[in-house]
């Protein structure tokens, strides 16, 4: 780190900003990764509407979805409620994209690597501080020609978010014209967004460390983001030609993918996949990173095998590059090459084989503290495994022949990118809160959101593994149009009610947000929030009485049913209400500066982190990241500016 | 779990089902090993007061114990896998018993059976749509094409699927062992009928095969 480019930021300390300046056209790192917090929240909303709505499909083939009765009958996609085909598609395809493209990347590596890098290495800001800015207003734009789509005529892109070409590139094949377009022309300037962003991280990181922070001395999450962004420099720019190469086909009528006229329509498979299969690893790394900064914070104890870690991130970003054949198994590509994909694809199960090793060893004799954010790291690691484990099987060719493109892969990536990223994700966001927005969330609220999203996480994507081992196929609209799937219906059933429940499940998570970021600690406000998420958890008991008592596909609950449920859902909201009314501390109070006793550099600068984040002076680094519990020190934690007892020193190492 | 496997009814599904056993005891032990190793430690290693966290950066004789023998497990299944692999995807069978085609078309399989002469493109060919006539325990070889997007091939009872390329001609082969009807989805989002998009496989005895290729023929001719 270069003194003038401290005496720079160091004399914009002081300086007072207007509003658009400091919460728009905003260039502090740290602001930026709010926005970028803001949009993955705001989007995931939608996501998570789009998911309900096809789910609601699924149990309930063809009737009116409840909440949705009042569009009018001449809509196209939902008249009166009812989802056509064409509008499942487009809701399947847009619940991917979004979640992959506008709410993962967007929190975990846009808001984390722009809050985390900096702070996390004692740099007072990123390398490029307008392109940082540019790379938020990028990806707005990115969102609103992709929100866009959804008011166009024909309705928005209803190929699959995988856009399998020629379905994808000739309009008349789904009637859908302009939505496909700007879905495609979307994700072009996405891959500009992540691509600036990426060139920033790197830099950054490369340039920028503080003194003393050298490369094993850098916490495992900013490890994981620099991997990240390694990756998306180099698969970003294949999703943007791709994506141009889309709109060359439908708007100039070129044909790269369309082999009516000559084109090739495994070209655009491999092009996606080989941008697709890096990608997974843009989503899944920093929740690794996230996952390995709790566990040691909350083991009180340095992680387990911290250069094991780093190389298997390593290892991880190198193998990625030679397993999109995956994918493809089934595609009409050559099957010998399915052979060296498949010995590809187990090879890269090894470092995360390795990964979660090293997270058994950090419980391994730890003094575990069950707050939030760990109950967020451990409920990853466990739900990683599971989704880890399943990839074996379709990691193997043979069996790939069955459970491709059925709900056995929907239950994989689920438990990949929603058990692994986005728990990741509500860890991370509970834990840096506090620096992030200068209050702490509440720790009560926390537990029943985490409880409820784990117990319906699992109900919702548990069962599709079964449905897949049924054959049940993936994006079909009615699976009662299949004699061999009917059978199978009540776990449909039982799936979209547990989604509903995982989507009620979310409120006391709004709640904790809003009311600690706006200090909305109001008594009536505190009654309203114990109210609600009692009321939450009082219909969810009522509702799973009334199922266990008639099973999943008698719509109206008899009258034992009635009074079993009444009385279970009664206990469970009393119970609730009590414990928030207990436990709730004064939400949006001014949080200390170093919460959890943590160790890294982001909890060394004051809470709130002013622009430059450090005081006049840099910290200077003197010992590794998870120095915890380290003995003869009287504490069981220091900062990374302390220095350690020589004896120590190399042992981090 | 695997209860849910709908019942296999073909020699090649066997395969499938032997390796798709072999990775679900696999992955179950492994899982069952993880997560009891997760909750005793969770359970044993919560917040005492006076306890102190061991201190430890890790050990690498356990680092690369969990490296090679993952690596061995992974390498013994890669092997189990590719002899079934080459059976099943590479072995195309010179003599089939009977050959037909399939195209998918926005949205349906259009089925082509050879005449006498079991020459496709022939003026005694046969075309039904979304009716696939086969014998019990013979060889069937399908040519797989696609009329306009990707579709993919599937009977679930067969374990047998295969995506479907406008411009290719993919080749899928499986011996039926049981009479019956069996449905043939589509795999593959295909468009707005994609749902719905599903052929009927109807195994006879064989001399009720028989007996269907002279009707259906007789029919066809009159």
């Amino acid at each position: 780190m270069s003194e003038t480019t401290a005496d720079a930021h160091g004399a914009h300390d002081h300086h007072e900003g207007g509003f658009w300046s400091t919460y728009v056209f905003s260039l502090d790192h740290k602001m930026i990764a709010r926005q970028f917090l803001w949009l993955g929240l705001i989007m995931m909303v939608v996501g998570g509407i789009l998911a309900l709505i096809f789910r609601w499909q699924l149990a309930w083939p063809e009737t009116q979805v409840w909440g949705f009765e009042w569009i009018s009958d001449e809509s196209e996609g939902m008249p009166e409620g009812y989802v056509t085909p064409n509008f499942y598609n487009m809701a399947v395809t847009m619940h991917a994209t979004i979640m992959v493209f506008l709410v993962v990347m967007p929190i975990l590596v846009g808001c984390f690597g722009n809050f985390l890098i900096p702070l996390m290495i004692g740099a007072r800001d990123m390398a490029f501080p307008v392109l940082n800015m540019l790379s938020f207003w990028v990806a707005v734009l990115g969102a609103v020609i992709m929100t866009a789509g959804f008011f166009v005529e024909g309705g928005h892109a209803a190929s699959g978010w995988t856009g399998y070409a020629p379905l994808s590139t000739v309009p008349e094949y789904t009637g859908v014209f302009m939505g496909q377009t700007l879905w495609a022309l979307s994700l072009f300037v996405l891959s500009f967004s992540s691509l600036m962003g990426s060139i920033n991280y790197i830099t950054t990181l490369i340039n920028m460390r503080t003194e003393g922070m050298t490369w094993f001395r850098v916490p495992l999450v900013v490890w994981s983001l620099f991997v990240t962004a390694i990756l998306g420099l180099l698969a970003l720019p294949i999703l943007g030609s791709a994506g141009a190469m889309m709109i060359f086909d439908r708007v100039f009528e070129t044909n790269f993918f369309n082999p009516a006229k000559g084109g090739e329509p495994l070209l655009w498979q491999h092009l996606f996949w080989y941008f697709g299969h890096p990608e997974v690893y843009i989503l899944i790394l920093p929740g690794m990173g996230i996952a390995s900064e709790l566990l040691p914070v909350f083991c009180r104890k340095p992680i387990f095998g911290y250069r094991a870690m780093v190389y298997a991130m390593l290892a991880i970003a190198f193998l990625s590059w030679i397993v999109w054949g995956h994918h493809m198994f089934q595609s009409g590509m050559n099957p010998a090459l399915g052979s060296a994909f498949m010995m590809t694809t187990l090879v890269i199960a090894i470092p995360s084989a390795i990964k979660t090793f090293n997270w058994l060893g950090t419980l391994w004799g730890g003094s575990i503290r069950f707050t939030v954010p760990m109950l967020h790291a451990l409920a990853f690691v466990i739900l990683f495994v599971i989704g880890g484990l399943s990839g074996i099987f379709m990691a193997s060719n043979v069996v790939d022949i069955y459970i491709h493109d059925t709900y056995f892969i929907v239950a994989h990536f689920h438990y990949v990118i929603f058990g692994g990223s986005v728990f990741a994700l509500f860890g991370g966001i509970q834990y840096w809160f506090p620096k992030m927005f200068g209050r702490a969330m509440d720790e009560a609220l926390g537990k029943v959101h985490f409880w409820l999203t784990f117990i319906f996480f699992n109900m919702v994507f548990f069962p599709m593994h079964i449905l897949g081992v049924g054959g049940h196929m993936r994006r079909i609209y009615n699976p009662m149009q299949y004699e061999f799937l009917q059978g199978m219906q009540p776990i449909n059933v039982m799936i979209t009610l547990s989604a509903l429940a995982l989507g009620l499940s979310q409120i006391p998570f709004v709640f904790n947000f809003f009311a600690t970021v706006f200090r909305w600690n109001a008594k009536w406000f505190r009654v309203l929030i114990q109210a609600v998420s009692a009321l939450v958890v009082g219909f969810i008991g009522y509702k799973s009485v009334a199922v266990m008592f008639e099973g999943m596909m008698e719509p109206e609950p008899s009258t034992g049913a009635r009074i079993a449920g009444t009385v279970v859902a009664v206990a469970l909201a009393v119970w609730i209400y009590r414990y928030l009314e207990k436990s709730m501390a004064p939400l949006g109070a001014d949080a200390p500066q170093n919460p959890w006793d943590a160790n890294t550099l982001e909890w060394v600068a004051p809470t709130p982190a002013p622009h430059g984040n450090f005081g006049p002076t840099l910290p200077v680094v003197r010992r590794g990241p998870y120095e915890y519990s380290v003995p003869g020190e009287e504490a069981d934690w220091a900062p990374q500016t302390e220095t350690i007892d020589p004896k120590y020193a190399e042992a981090g190492h | 779990m695997m209860s849910w496997l709908p019942e296999n009814i073909s020699i090649e599904g066997e395969e499938i089902d032997f390796l798709f056993y072999v990775s679900y005891y696999l992955t179950v032990v492994v899982f069952i090993g993880v997560a009891v190793a997760m909750a005793y430690f969770i359970i044993k290693y919560r917040a005492k007061p006076g306890v102190k966290a061991k201190y430890t950066h890790g050990n690498n004789t356990l680092e690369i114990l969990w490296t090679v023998i993952p690596t061995f497990i992974l390498l013994v299944f890669i092997l189990m896998t590719q002899t079934s692999w080459a059976k099943l995807k590479l072995a195309i069978p010179q003599n089939p018993h009977v050959r037909v085609e399939v195209t998918g078309k926005q949205f349906n399989w259009i089925i082509r059976y050879p005449g006498d002469d079991g020459k496709f493109g022939t003026k005694d060919d046969l075309v039904l749509d979304n009716q696939l006539n086969v014998p019990v325990n013979k060889q069937v070889l399908i040519s797989l094409k696609g009329a306009d997007v990707i579709h993919s091939f599937f009977i679930p009872q067969t374990r047998m699927k295969q995506d479907v390329v406008p411009g290719r001609t993919i080749p899928l082969w499986f011996t039926p062992t049981k009479v019956g009807k069996y449905e043939i989805p589509c795999a593959e989002l295909c468009g707005f009928g994609h749902s719905g998009m599903n052929g009927e496989m109807i195994v006879h005895s064989e001399a009720d095969y028989a007996k269907w290729r002279k009707k259906a023929w007789e029919e066809k001719d009159k």
